[in-house]
């Protein structure tokens, strides 16, 4: 039986637009956070997973230049916006496998300002035709067969349920956003915390019907990191330590198995049901058990098939789930009690385990004003286009 | 005048039509070119006619895309006989009134461009059927 493994300190920064710090210092300010949340330092860490998609190479040998450099070794890794929940699974397998008994992951994007994240803006036409690529295309193909666009490749997605199960429209996907937007107010990390009424929602400026902008999720500046150790390892440790970590019930990464549909639509659905299953047996517990969950909201359409994907509600029953409040933070079981990305704000590579750490702050009993009472079992799941999926299912040390 | 088509697995002639690459082992179909067949590992494909006509299983309409791509279009996937295709939703409003959820349509040509040589590029789209 391979080890537990646990998160000894986890810390983020705020979401929202820093100015002043380019991604290594919020790298460091998160990194440097969590070991301290952790009660180590840079020469306890046996290993270090770092992800960051936009600034270039080599992300993680230039974090320790910042952090301490010790000779571990280093993963930079990349996996979409599963590349901060990726981060931490390697660390995770390493623990597991017993190279090592105390590793970070870290995850850090400066987004502000990107716009919209699309294929490439078309090059002036003209000459002769040429075909290109495995289409033979002779012309970019977005705009032309399809479109490109995450606004418009997700509400795709949601419309595909809509039209499977009905029951869903633009003012269903609406009121999910308005949930997100109301929970963001009580979270002092988002980089929104602004309370938006339906109408208000449903007139800002269409992006992708029937996805208008605050229904999509906000480029942002941000990083996360996370400490984790091995239970042999956290025994050895202070009650403190001990009464404040948190247990990762289950680390599952997944990616697409072959499904028809999916050759020209992405599926994000079958290999995050799978996940679910996965990490669902390994923690051994059910949706049922859950008392939060932070789902990959990248748009509302997005996390409407989620509901129905990681198993809270009956399969095809997602409008119902949603219609019956059950994921408000005061419902059965409370989604996106952050505000989700679409107000807490999407620094991509950050968000895996920045999601990780609001749940293990409930767990912890320390999320203040939006804290979810007596919460005992949290699931943190994201979606990288391509795809990947990671699912963690964290619970509260035992009293 | 020539013309191209604007990808490999559109075929211009008097009855225009898509063409997939069919796994010989599983039936898996393509549209763009693969070593193997992501299903079942099978190095060898037929090519297949893919139904004309077809029904709109999901859609969305397009306001914001990358600098130079024409809005709004409406994009979208069409289930043609069992075969999903990528397509986009023309000759029509790009509203929600005139646009719907399973609405039937009718791949179509849509013209792209003409070149320095005076050779016309023909895309394709999925109209409405009356
Ligand atoms: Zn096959």
């Amino acid at each position: 039986m391979a080890e537990n493994v646990w998160i000894l300190g986890i810390s983020m920064t705020r979401f929202g637009k820093h100015r002043d710090k380019d991604t290594l210092d919020l790298g460091s300010e998160a990194a440097i956070g969590a070991m301290r949340d952790a009660g180590v330092g840079i020469g306890d860490i046996g290993v270090l997973a770092a992800g960051n998609l936009i600034g270039g190479n080599g992300f993680g040998q230039l974090l320790q230049k910042q952090i301490g450099q010790t000779g571990i070794p280093v993963y930079n890794v990349a996996n979409a916006c599963a590349t901060g929940a990726t981060a931490l699974r390697v660390v995770v397998m390493a623990i597991k496998s017993g190279e090592v008994d105390t590793g970070m992951a870290v995850g850090v994007e400066k987004l502000s300002g990107a716009g919209l994240l699309t294929g490439n803006a078309r090059r002036e036409e003209g000459g002769h035709w040429v075909r290109d690529g495995r289409y033979g295309a002779v012309a970019p193909l977005d705009g032309r067969i399809g479109t490109e666009t995450m606004p418009g490749v997700f509400a795709q997605i949601g419309m595909e349920y809509a039209h499977r199960y009905g029951g869903a429209d633009f003012e269903l996907f609406a009121r999910i956003s308005e949930k997100n937007h109301a929970h963001s107010t009580l979270n002092p990390m988002a980089a929104y915390q602004k309370r938006l009424t339906l109408d208000e929602i449903m007139n800002d400026v269409m992006i992708a019907y029937p996805n208008t902008r605050p229904m999509c999720s906000a480029n942002c500046d941000g990083a996360a990191a996370a400490v984790l150790v091995s239970e042999t390892k956290l025994r050895t440790l202070s009650l403190e330590q001990q009464r404040r970590a948190v247990k990762i019930s289950a680390s599952v990464l997944t990616s697409d198995p072959w499904t028809d549909g999916c050759q020209v639509l992405p599926d994000i659905n079958t290999l995050t049901r799978r996940a679910a299953a996965t990490a669902y047996e390994q923690a051994g517990v059910g949706p049922g058990d859950l008392d939060l969950v932070e789902l990959h909201d990248c748009f509302a359409t997005a996390e409407l098939v989620h509901y129905d994907n990681l198993g809270l509600c009956e399969p095809g029953g997602a409008v119902d789930f949603f219609r019956s409040g059950a994921p408000w933070r005061d419902g059965s079981t409370p989604v996106n009690v952050s505000g989700g990305l679409q107000s807490k704000g999407h620094p991509v590579s950050a968000t895996g385990i920045a999601n990780v750490w609001e749940v293990a702050t409930h767990l912890r009993g320390e999320a203040g004003d939006r804290q979810i009472e007596g919460a005992r079992v949290g699931l943190a799941h994201v979606i990288g286009l391509g795809s990947a999926c990671g699912v963690h299912v964290l619970e509260k040390a035992a009293a | 005048m020539q013309r191209v088509p604007l990808v490999d697995y559109l075929v211009l002639d008097d009855e225009p039509h898509l063409v997939a690459a069919e796994c010989t082992g599983c039936g898996a179909r393509y549209f763009d070119r693969r070593s193997a067949c992501a299903s079942c590992g099978e190095l060898d494909f037929r090519s297949a006619d893919v139904p004309t006509e077809g029904e709109l299983t999901t859609f969305t309409i397009v306001q914001f895309a990358a600098e130079g791509v024409e809005v709004p279009f409406v994009a979208g996937v069409v289930d043609c006989g069992g075969t999903s295709v990528k397509g986009n939703v023309v000759n029509t409003p790009p509203d929600p009134e005139h646009v719907t959820l399973g609405m039937r349509v009718r791949l179509t040509t849509v013209p792209v461009g003409t070149d320095a040589a005076g050779t016309e590029a023909v895309g394709y789209g999925f109209e409405p059927v009356p």
